[in-house]
């Protein structure tokens, strides 16, 4: 394994979402926060791709925004490994929305050569046109569409351009926040496939943001599942899909709509995300998790390694596990 | 197959004049729904699958208009009837569930009220008659604690909860369809699930017909029972579903469903359909995806192809019709 191209440990960001001073001070309320991003700890692999995947409110973006900067964390730190030009690696972001990430009143052109132009990566007004055209081709388009406005381009054609400005910069590290589920199916192949391609002919490294579980399989190497702020399972791709050990893994697998394999008559787990506000004792996913008792209530499970290079945590994947450690023939319990 | 279908839409076109000339924004739909079932309406956007819902409901957008075909409700001609008498068609005989939950329900008046206003506008009900229906389909629709729940604002409820209370205000009246346009593309997965298999009960107890627009083909396959394919305003290809997602039998079914991530065996590179759809100003001549279609021939750039039998169900494409009826 090579080295982590970003190693992040026990980061957590809190946001003060208490009512103005003069209200707490009348109406004798206490401060509040909003825990987005708990304690959460995990490495990206050199040239490989971890997938945050999550519901709406699990704190994915988040974490995004705190690798990349546009946040401060609360507590934690977070560390990139050195560069090809022995600096700390250079991370650049690519945005959910193609049709909000770009200035409108701007031409291709200056928002592609913004980048270079600011952080003087090039001397040259000519060098800037040859690099800017470059990056055009690498992403699939013409060097004269730097002439157009954002809305002469389709949303797909708009993602290509943002990945076109991520790349300005020579990064080695992308962070991309949902980059395609604002496009339709087929375009969203036509992107997945250029990020693919980048990343084997430039070596890059991605942290990968979606909730999408067939675009994360498709396209990660390690996948964290995160729940209400915290990672709950960790794990290589082909071993997360094989063998999903947290219950909320497996509430995540067996509620995507499948295609090839549909489940027409299947059960279906009752219960919604609790509200990040006020998330539940001990382990968060308590109140939803078919085999929660006393104790998920009220110990919050840590994250624990398992042989087959997995994280988890969850107090009966542990008991399971232990349980299945010492070979005793007598009571083993798997949970189906 | 001999009984009146729920839906019968005939050869609907829907057009939009504009200065240069009209856009034609649907054209040469045809489709049917029996009662009891559900057909899923998939396409990119763009493609005028939320268009077809709104024209059956009579809810275009002037200047946009029925141009042409026959919209039929029950054996009943719907699509010449004057404003007044579609109001009453809508909510009473066509239930309607739109995408975001949020804003399809008014944040100013509790559930109850809204619902009760509902069920009142189109059954003969007094207030307390009303108000306990409101309490059962809250209940119908799985919202636990019906009784306390009636009295919330839409805000009280979680997306999930609040899609279902959409849901019940579609079927106030006993609608006889319903027509659910991206129903559960503003929810998370594991409340994506619930909401599609509550359509299902419900379309199976209550003999309901369904047409499920959507654009996730996932949810068409666990939810649908016969899939309409769209492509810029026309139909390509419509069978039961399991034959469409097995068998597409037009190029652009089978490109749509080899796009697509597969959570089965992992694949180095995702089939693409290159280019995008056409403006509904510039559909070319001939077949509209021939620009982008693997299997071109020189038919596809001069013939629009129709409708034809083709497996278990109908695509329009020349490939699956032989040279048998040669245009003349």
């Amino acid at each position: 394994m090579t080295t982590p191209a970003l190693t992040v440990t026990h980061l957590s960001r809190l946001f003060n979402v208490s009512a103005p001073w003069l209200n707490r001070v009348i109406e004798r309320k206490p401060k509040a926060y909003l825990r987005a991003v708990d304690d959460i700890s995990f490495s990206v692999p050199s040239g490989g791709c971890l997938s945050l995947v999550g519901e709406s409110g699990c704190g994915k973006s988040t974490v995004a925004r705190l690798v990349t900067g546009l946040y401060a964390p609360t507590t934690g730190q977070m560390q990139f490994a050195l560069g090809k030009n022995g600096k700390p690696l250079a991370a650049q972001m690519i945005f959910q929305d193609p049709y909000a990430s770009l200035n409108p009143r701007w031409r291709v052109f200056d928002i592609i050569a913004e980048p270079l132009r600011e952080l003087k990566l090039r001397a040259s007004e000519a060098e800037i046109t040859d690099r800017v055209g470059e990056l055009l081709t690498i992403v699939g388009l013409a060097p004269r569409d730097g002439r157009k406005f954002p809305h002469e381009f389709s949303g797909g054609q708009r993602q290509r351009i943002s990945i076109a400005r991520a790349l300005a910069t020579e990064p080695e590290f992308l962070v991309c926040d949902e980059p395609t589920s604002a496009l339709d199916v087929s375009v969203q192949a036509q992107i997945l496939n250029l990020m693919r391609r980048l990343q084997d002919e430039i070596g890059l490294t991605y942290l990968f943001i979606s909730h999408d579980m067939s675009v994360v399989r498709h396209m990660s190497d390690q996948i964290a599942v995160m729940y209400l702020g915290r990672i709950v399972e960790q794990a290589a791709t082909e071993v997360l899909f094989a063998s999903p050990k947290h219950p909320y893994t497996q509430l995540l697998l067996e509620t995507i709509p499948n295609v090839t394999d549909p489940k027409r008559d299947r059960e279906v787990q009752s219960g919604e995300v609790p509200s990040p506000m006020k998330p539940p004792s001990g382990c968060t996913f308590h109140p939803r998790c078919p085999q929660a008792d006393a104790r998920c209530a009220a110990e919050r499970p840590e994250m624990q390694a398992y042989n087959d290079g997995s994280r988890v945590a969850c107090h009966r994947v542990a008991e399971t596990m232990a349980a299945l450690a010492v070979p005793q023939v007598g009571e083993r319990r798997l949970s189906a | 197959m001999t009984k009146t279908p729920m839906l019968d839409v005939r050869a609907l076109r829907v057009e939009f004049p504009g200065r240069h000339g009209s856009v034609t924004a649907l054209a040469d739909i045809s489709l049917t729904i029996q009662p009891g079932e559900i057909l899923g309406v998939v396409g990119e956007s763009g493609a005028g699958k939320s268009m077809t819902g709104l024209a059956v409901q009579g809810l275009l957008e002037p200047p946009g208009h029925v141009a042409g075909g026959e919209v039929w409700l029950n054996g009943r001609r719907i699509d010449q009837l004057s404003d007044r008498e579609m109001e009453k068609v809508r909510g009473r005989e066509i239930g309607a569930i739109f995408q975001d939950p949020l804003t399809s329900l008014n944040p100013l008046f509790s559930v109850g009220k809204q619902l009760i206003e509902t069920i009142r506008l189109h059954l003969p009900m007094s207030r307390s008659e009303a108000r306990i229906r409101a309490i059962e389909l809250l209940a119908e629709v799985g919202i636990p604690g019906p009784e306390i729940r009636v009295d919330h604002f839409p805000h009280q409820f979680s997306g999930g909860m609040r899609q279902r209370v959409v849901i019940a205000l579609a079927l106030a009246a006993r609608p006889k369809l319903i027509i659910a346009d991206e129903p559960t593309t503003a929810l998370d997965v594991s409340i994506q699930a619930q909401i599609t298999s509550l359509l299902r009960r419900l379309c199976k107890d209550n003999g309901t017909a369904v047409m499920l627009v959507t654009h996730d083909m996932g949810v068409i396959a666990e939810t649908a029972d016969r899939v309409a394919v769209m492509y810029a305003g026309r139909l390509v290809e419509i069978g039961p579903v399991a034959d469409v997602i097995d068998r597409p039998s037009h190029p652009y079914t089978r490109g749509l469903m080899g796009s697509i991530p597969t959570l089965g065996a992992r694949v180095p590179r995702l089939q693409q359909i290159d280019g995008a759809m056409p403006r509904l100003d510039a559909i070319p001549q001939g077949c509209a995806f021939n620009p982008r279609c693997p299997q071109v021939m020189p038919r596809c750039r001069l013939e629009r192809p129709h409708l034809q039998p083709s497996g278990a169900g109908q695509s329009a494409c020349w490939l699956n019709q032989p040279a048998q009826e040669s245009a003349a």
